[in-house]
């Protein structure tokens, strides 16, 4: 069912006076030249009308809360409720961010702990817990990359080297870092292709951006002799910690040859996930890049935590936010990984490869084709649905929709690029294997719709608010402010059927 | 299965190419590579004048699903670009090989180029992907 725009339910006149205060102040000193002559256009609601139209929007939410939601890359991983609750308590929620160190002690040795944990989950030597989002994370590796062979008086190391499966962030980053991207190609069975690898680095060459395992679902076997080229070419490596959930408490992105890390706390740490945040996307170091962190950084001396700031770290890249970046995200991490301890964070990898490789080979087994049937899955692999786009018609977008109304969240479609027609799965650790086997079985059944009836897939989804989005027009019209005549507002942008 | 015309080359990144009388060469992507993006919601256009080497990114088509880059297929400088594609990039879709065109070049008087298939060869390697 279609929720109207609270802007359609109103009446002229009508107000929710409980809310509203119950005095009007006295506006004689505003200047003449501020004050409204008409009210503000808004919804002319009753609070009873707010409550129901809000309450049915999150009813409409689609959430791991709710659904099996295997969007690959994204780690769509339950946040446990513990997590939630400990880092609500009073003393945490009601704190303000410029409280003396001597009144935080509490607050600051959580930080202090996690940054020790996640020098521990990366095998490296420092950490700064303040990007905000994994955007920012990146940005923060790459920056301290440069000021590195900066201060070293190196400045002319401006390329990042950057494998074509990778995520498009990871280009995005170097850009915004100022640096150059070169791309390097994927051999067949998806790993890095070392040997032009071997042809681009030099010493212009700042640093590799990757990820391990890949963006394909698989371990990069070579990791190691990569990073003697690129060490041996003068650059550093960088770490995307997007697939860290498969390789958690059982292998070091520092023992591979990484110096510097990002990683997600909303994925692998289970933060609560999507819809624009808010996020973690800290980042770890080994010691010649520590100078560099970001600040601030929590330290602690004579059995007393206190901020790490400008005159402690004065070769930093400097503030990436106010404070201490999503302080509360940061502490539901915190819990979470109290919560599963070493042995905890080695079940997580242990299952979240498990639930792949059974969803990957029961699929196989069903007549779909992986996209590297000869490797192991990593926590995610990829189906391509070129074969079947072929003969029917019914691309993986379809499949995707036709998914929504079997009660699963899409995985993600036509990521990464270079495999036609695909689906990313990732099951996470989450889920139960009978939740695997009803989700291979919807896709085996839309399969087996899309042979007889091609076109009954296409009119999919019927059983979602909205049908499909006029993707294309939404890129194209950026203008979505609501307009208070009908006959001014554009339609809505969903096709016709 | 996808329009491949006689009389254009191509490279391996499903551009092709159009050698004018007047010495220019016209670029844009071919009708594969349009079916594969998907509707252009934007075309990224260089300035004229820009020096190229063969290889260089000069253009990107992007669509919902993806932004890919352009190369440039030889040595050259940029002779003119499609102005129509800024208000209607969806030109690329319903006609790759003519009012979609992409970028004119103007080639060096000797430079180094791309490998270029034929109209043939191109079919053959599409066939080969799928």
């Amino acid at each position: 069912m279609r929720e109207p725009l609270i802007f359609d339910q109103g009446r002229p006149g009508r107000r929710a006076p409980s809310q509203a205060p119950g005095i009007a102040g006295p506006t004689d000193d505003l200047p003449a030249g501020l004050l409204r002559r008409a009210p503000p256009p808004l919804p002319e609601v009753s609070e009873l009308q707010v409550v129901r139209h809000f309450t049915r929007l999150s009813q409409l939410n689609f959430s791991i809360d709710t659904h099996f939601y295997p969007l690959g890359s994204c780690t769509m991983k339950y946040n446990p409720r513990a997590s939630n609750k400990l880092a609500m308590l009073p003393g945490f929620l009601d704190r303000h961010p410029l409280e003396p160190e001597g009144h935080a002690q509490g607050y600051l040795e959580c930080l202090f702990d996690l940054q020790e944990m996640l020098k521990a989950v990366t095998g490296m030597s420092g950490v700064s817990l303040t990007p905000m989002a994994g955007a920012q994370g990146e940005f923060a590796g790459v920056a301290m990359i440069r000021a590195y062979h900066v201060a070293r008086g190196d400045a002319g190391r401006t390329q990042i080297i950057v494998p074509d499966a990778a995520h498009g962030t990871n280009p995005a980053t170097a850009t915004m870092c100022g640096c150059d991207v070169v791309e390097i190609p994927t051999g067949p069975d998806g790993d890095v292709d070392v040997d032009a690898l071997r042809k681009v680095v030099g010493p212009q060459t700042a640093g590799i951006m990757l990820t391990n395992p890949s963006t394909l679902g698989a371990f990069e076997r070579r990791i190691a002799e990569i990073a003697d080229v690129v060490h041996g070419a003068g650059g550093l490596l960088y770490y995307d910690g997007a697939n860290l959930n498969a390789i958690l408490g059982r292998a070091l992105p520092a023992a591979m040859g990484f110096d510097v890390v990002h990683i997600n706390l909303h994925k692998t740490f289970s933060t609560p996930h999507g819809g624009g945040g808010p996020g973690a996307g800290i980042v770890a170091v080994t010691e010649r890049l520590e100078p560099f962190l970001p600040i601030p950084i929590v330290g602690r001396r004579d059995g007393q935590y206190r901020w790490l700031a400008e005159s402690d770290r004065p070769q930093s890249i400097g503030r990436l936010s106010g404070f201490m970046g999503n302080a509360g995200i940061l502490l539901r991490a915190y819990v979470y990984m109290r919560l599963l301890g070493a042995e905890g964070m080695r079940r997580v990898s242990g299952f979240a490869t498990l639930n792949a490789n059974y969803l990957m080979k029961r699929l196989a087994a069903a007549g779909f084709t992986p996209a590297f049937p000869q490797r192991r899955a990593s926590h995610e692999f990829i189906i391509t649905l070129k074969d079947i786009a072929r003969d029917t018609g019914v691309t993986a977008m379809d499949f995707a929709k036709a998914l929504l109304d079997k009660g699963f969240h899409a995985p993600t479609t036509y990521f990464p690029l270079l495999v036609p027609e695909c689906l990313l799965i990732e099951p996470t650790e989450s889920e139960a294997r009978q939740d695997l086997d009803a989700f291979a079985q919807a896709l085996i059944d839309i399969r087996d719709l899309a042979l007889r009836d091609a076109a009954e897939v296409k009119r999919a989804p019927l059983t979602t608010p909205v049908r499909r989005l006029d993707d294309v027009r939404a890129a194209k019209q950026l203008d979505l402010t609501w307009q208070s005549r009908a006959s001014d507002r554009p339609n809505p942008t969903a096709s016709p059927n | 299965m996808s329009d491949v015309p006689q009389q254009l080359q191509y490279t391996k990144d499903h551009e092709w190419i159009r050698r004018e009388d007047d010495g220019t060469v016209v670029v844009g992507i071919t009708d594969h590579a349009q079916h594969q993006l998907g509707e252009l919601v934007y075309v990224e256009l260089p300035e004229a004048g820009r020096p190229l080497k063969p290889g260089d990114a000069m253009a990107v088509v992007e669509s919902t699903k993806a932004a890919s880059d352009v190369y440039a297929p030889l040595a050259g400088t940029v002779a003119g670009v499609n102005p129509a594609l800024t208000s209607q990039p969806e030109l690329v879709n319903t006609d790759p090989y003519g009012a979609g065109w992409l970028v004119r070049l103007k080639p060096a008087d000797a430079g180094p180029a791309v490998a270029l298939l034929d109209a043939s060869a191109y079919a053959a390697l599409l066939d080969a992907a799928h």
